[in-house]
C-alpha cells in the first residue's frame, strides 16, 4: 500500500516537472465515424468533418477528457461514404466490427444518418449526431442515438411563437393570429409544417392557407392572391431554394403586406444577393449563428468560436464558418462531458451519461428528450435588415430587434 | 372539399381576382405557345417528336442568365439566346436528329428522351442544381387598389414573345425558306422532287424550333425561375398544347397555349398550387379521348 503511494507521488512529480510529456501520455479514446467526404453532401460533410477535428484539437490543447483521475485524447476513424446510404451502413458495420470502435460521431443529412442508425442501434453504439434533423429519426425508439441540433419541425415554428409575442404586444390574443403555410410536397418540408400546425394549433391560432407546393415550382402567384384577400399575419414558405427565390420575387411583386413573413434556404437563393431590397424583413431560420449570446468555458462565446476556428482553418477566413462545423464541435463536446460524468469507458455508462446530458455550450443548450433530439436549443431566426442577417429570435439571444409590422 | 369551396367562394367574393388569373394566365400562356409552335413545326415537318423541347427552353434560360452574370443587359439575353440556341440546335440536328429522321415513331421519341436527360445533366453540370434568374429592375403597375399587379418585366416579357411569334409567322408565309419548309410539311418527296433540298430544310426547321425555345427561355428566366430539371415540365405544356391545337394550326396552338395558361391558374386557385401540372396533363387526356372518339371511324393501321 505505501509503496503504491509512493509511486503515485513520484508519478505526480514527473509529470509536473515533465507536463509537455504528460500531454503525449494522455491516452486515446477511439471515435469513428462515416462520413460524405466526395459526393453530393461532401461540402458539408467537410464542414462537419473540420468542426469534429477542431473540438479534438482544443480539448487536447485544454487537458484532455478526465475520466476517473485519467486523461485521454479523441482520436477519429473517418471513412468517406461517398453520400451513399448503404455504403454508409456497411462502414458503420465496419468501423464497429473490424475497428472495435465503441462510440461513434454522425454523419452528414438526414438520409445518412438514417441508414446508419439501425446499425449503430443494433451494436448498441453510442451515436452523437449533429447533422440529421429529421423527426423521423427521433420515433423509431432509438436509444443509442443522439442529436445536438434542432429537429426540422422546429426550423420556423418559432415564427409562430414570435407571431404570438408580437400579437400580445399590440394587446391582441394569439389566438386571433392568422396563418398561411406554404410547403414543398417533400418530406423535409412537410416536417417544417407539422411543426408550424402544432405551435399554431397550441396557441389555437386559425391556419387559412395550408398549400403543399409542387417540386418544379416556379410561381406562386395563385398562394399569393389567395394570401392578399385572406391576409394572414404570419406566412410561411419552405420549398428550398426555388420556394425562396419565387417567394421573395413574387412577394415583391405582387406588393404582399404581411406582416412577418419566414422562409427556409435564405442564404442558398441567395435571395440578398438577387433580389436587394426586396427580401428586407424576411426571416430566416438556421441552427446556429455566430451573433447569439451562447457560451461555455471551453470555446468561449459564439463569436470567439467563430475567431478561433477561422484561425485554424484559414480556408474559412472570407466567409462565415457555417452552423454545420459548429454543431458538429458541439457533437465532440458531448462526448467529453459524458465520459467525465460517466468516470468510465464502458459504453452503457456513456450512453446514459449522454441522456443525462444538461449542458450549456457556444452552440446552445444541449438536453436531450427519451427520443435522442435536443430539447434545449430553439431554432435561431435571423431577420434581414438592410442586406444583412440579423439575429432577432430566440429574443433573450438576439442581436437585433425585430421589424415588425414588415412593411 | 372546405377549402375548395372556401376557394371558389372567393372568386365569387372578389370577381376581380378572376381577371388577374386571367392575366397572369395569359401572360404564363403565351410563353408556353411559343415552345409549343416550335414543337408543332418539327412535329409536323420531319415528324419528330421533341421530348426535349423543354430543355431546350431552359438552356436559353441559362444562355441568357449565363450573360447577365457576364455584365450584359438582361434584354440583349433574348436576341442572343436565339441566336446561340440555333447553332446549339444545329449541331444537336446534325449529330443525333439526323439519323432519327427516316426511323419510326420509338426510335426519334427514344432519342429525344436521351438527349433531355443528357441536357438536364449537362447544364446541371456546369450551373449547378441552384434555381436561377435575372431580377429586371423595373416597377410593377397595379390596377383596382393593387389587386391587379403587372410587373413591366413581364409586359416586357409578353410583348417579346408576340413579336417573335409574329415574325416566325411572317417569315413562314412570306420567305423563300419558309415556303420550302411549308412544302416539305405537306409532302417531303414531291417537294424534293420539285428541287427543294429537304435536307437543308430539316436542319433549319430544328434550329429554328431550338431558337425560339432559346428567346423563350430567356424571357421566362426574367419573369420566373429556372432550374436544370425543370425543362419536362415546359414539354409537358407544348405536348399538351400541340396535341389540343393540331399540328399546323398556328392560331389554334396560340389559343390553346393562352387557354392552358389561364386553366392552370385557375386549377391553381381552386385545387391548390399543387394541382397545377395535374390541370394541364388531365387536359391531355381529355384531349386525347375526345380525339380518339372523333377519329374512331377513319382507323388507320401502324406501319
Amino acid at each position: 500500500m505505501k509503496k503504491l503511494s509512493m509511486l503515485s507521488i513520484l508519478m505526480a512529480v514527473v509529470s509536473l516537472t515533465f507536463s509537455q510529456a504528460s500531454l503525449a501520455a494522455c491516452d486515446e479514446i477511439h471515435l469513428g465515424s462515416a462520413i460524405s467526404l466526395t459526393g453530393k453532401y461532401a461540402t458539408n460533410g467537410i464542414h462537419a468533418k473540420n468542426g469534429y477535428e477542431y473540438a479534438i484539437q482544443k480539448i487536447k490543447e485544454n487537458g484532455g477528457v478526465m475520466v476517473d483521475g485519467k486523461c485521454y485524447n479523441f482520436k477519429v476513424t473517418y471513412y468517406d461514404d461517398e453520400s451513399k446510404g448503404d455504403r454508409g451502413a456497411t462502414l458503420a458495420e465496419r468501423l464497429i466490427s473490424q475497428d472495435k470502435v465503441q462510440y461513434m460521431l454522425g454523419p452528414y443529412s438526414s438520409g445518412m444518418t438514417k441508414a446508419i442508425a439501425p446499425v449503430t442501434e443494433k451494436y448498441k453504439i453510442p451515436m452523437v449526431e449533429a447533422e440529421g434533423a429529421s423527426r423521423s429519426l427521433f420515433n423509431k425508439g432509438y436509444k443509442y442515438l443522439f442529436a445536438v441540433l434542432s429537429t426540422s419541425e422546429q426550423y420556423l415554428a418559432s415564427a409562430v411563437t414570435l407571431a404570438a409575442e408580437m400579437a400580445e404586444k399590440q394587446g391582441k390574443k394569439a389566438s386571433s393570429v392568422k396563418v398561411a403555410i406554404a410547403v414543398e410536397n417533400d418530406p423535409f418540408s412537410l416536417d417544417i409544417r407539422a411543426g408550424v400546425s402544432e405551435d399554431a394549433a397550441r396557441y389555437g391560432m386559425k391556419v387559412v392557407i395550408d398549400e403543399k407546393l409542387p417540386r418544379d415550382l416556379s410561381d406562386m402567384s395563385a398562394i399569393l392572391t389567395k394570401v392578399k384577400l385572406l391576409k394572414p399575419d404570419l406566412l410561411i414558405v419552405s420549398g428550398h431554394s426555388k420556394g425562396a427565390a419565387t417567394a421573395v420575387r413574387q412577394i415583391d411583386e405582387q406588393n404582399i403586406k404581411v406582416p412577418m413573413i419566414a422562409i427556409t434556404h435564405c442564404e442558398a437563393a441567395d435571395v440578398t444577393g438577387k433580389f436587394g431590397d426586396a427580401a428586407n424583413d424576411i426571416l430566416c431560420s438556421t441552427q446556429w449563428a455566430e451573433t447569439l449570446a451562447y457560451k461555455d468555458p471551453l470555446f468561449g462565446s459564439a463569436s470567439e468560436y467563430e475567431m478561433d476556428f477561422k484561425k485554424v482553418y484559414s480556408e474559412y477566413k472570407d466567409k462565415k464558418v457555417p452552423y454545420q462545423t459548429a454543431q458538429a464541435t458541439a457533437a465532440v463536446y458531448v462526448f467529453k462531458d459524458a465520459f467525465e460524468r460517466a468516470g468510465s469507458l464502458d459504453k452503457e455508462k456513456v450512453r446514459d451519461a449522454i441522456s443525462e446530458t444538461d449542458l450549456m455550450t457556444f452552440y446552445g443548450g444541449i438536453k436531450f428528450s427519451a427520443a435522442g433530439n435536443n430539447v434545449a436549443k430553439p431554432m435561431v431566426l435571423r431577420q434581414i435588415q438592410d442586406g444583412k442577417y440579423n439575429v432577432v429570435a430566440p429574443s433573450a439571444f438576439a442581436s437585433h430587434k425585430l421589424n415588425w409590422p414588415r412593411k | 372539399m372546405d377549402q375548395i369551396l372556401g376557394n371558389i367562394g372567393l372568386l365569387l367574393e372578389f370577381p376581380v381576382v378572376n381577371l388577374k388569373i386571367v392575366l397572369d394566365g395569359i401572360m404564363v400562356g403565351a410563353l408556353f405557345a411559343l415552345a409549343a409552335y416550335g414543337l408543332a413545326l418539327v412535329w409536323g415537318v420531319m415528324n419528330v417528336k421533341n421530348l426535349a423541347q423543354g430543355d431546350f427552353v431552359i438552356s436559353g434560360g441559362y444562355v441568357s442568365w449565363w450573360l447577365v452574370q457576364h455584365g450584359f443587359p438582361a434584354l440583349l439575353g433574348v436576341p442572343i439566346a436565339f441566336v446561340v440556341m440555333w447553332g446549339i440546335g444545329w449541331v444537336v440536328y446534325k449529330l443525333v436528329i439526323s439519323r432519327v429522321i427516316e426511323r419510326d415513331l420509338f426510335t426519334s421519341l427514344l432519342a429525344t428522351f436521351g438527349l433531355a436527360i443528357m441536357m438536364a445533366q449537362i447544364l446541371n453540370l456546369l450551373f449547378g442544381s441552384d434555381t436561377q434568374s435575372v431580377d429586371l429592375d423595373y416597377d410593377v403597375l397595379y390596377f383596382f387598389d393593387g389587386f391587379i399587379d403587372v410587373p413591366i418585366a413581364k409586359l416586357i416579357g409578353v410583348l417579346m414573345a408576340t413579336a417573335l411569334a409574329a415574325g416566325v409567322i411572317i417569315f413562314m408565309k412570306s420567305s423563300r425558306m419558309g415556303q420550302a419548309i411549308r412544302a416539305t410539311a405537306q409532302d417531303a418527296r414531291a417537294a424534293r422532287v420539285m428541287g427543294i433540298d429537304t435536307e437543308k430544310v430539316y436542319a433549319f426547321t430544328f434550329s429554328l424550333n431550338s431558337a425560339i425555345c432559346g428567346a423563350a427561355g430567356a424571357i421566362i428566366v426574367m419573369v420566373w425561375v429556372i432550374q436544370p430539371f425543370y425543362g419536362i415540365s415546359y414539354s409537358i405544356r407544348a405536348f399538351v398544347i400541340v396535341t389540343a391545337a393540331g399540328l399546323g394550326n398556328l392560331p389554334g396552338v396560340i389559343a390553346a397555349g393562352l387557354g392552358i395558361g389561364a386553366l392552370e391558374q385557375y386549377g391553381a386557385h381552386i385545387f391548390g398550387i399543387g394541382y397545377q401540372q395535374a390541370i394541364a396533363v388531365m387536359l391531355l387526356l381529355l384531349v386525347l379521348l375526345v380525339r380518339l372518339i372523333q377519329q374512331r371511324r377513319n382507323r388507320q393501321v401502324l406501319k
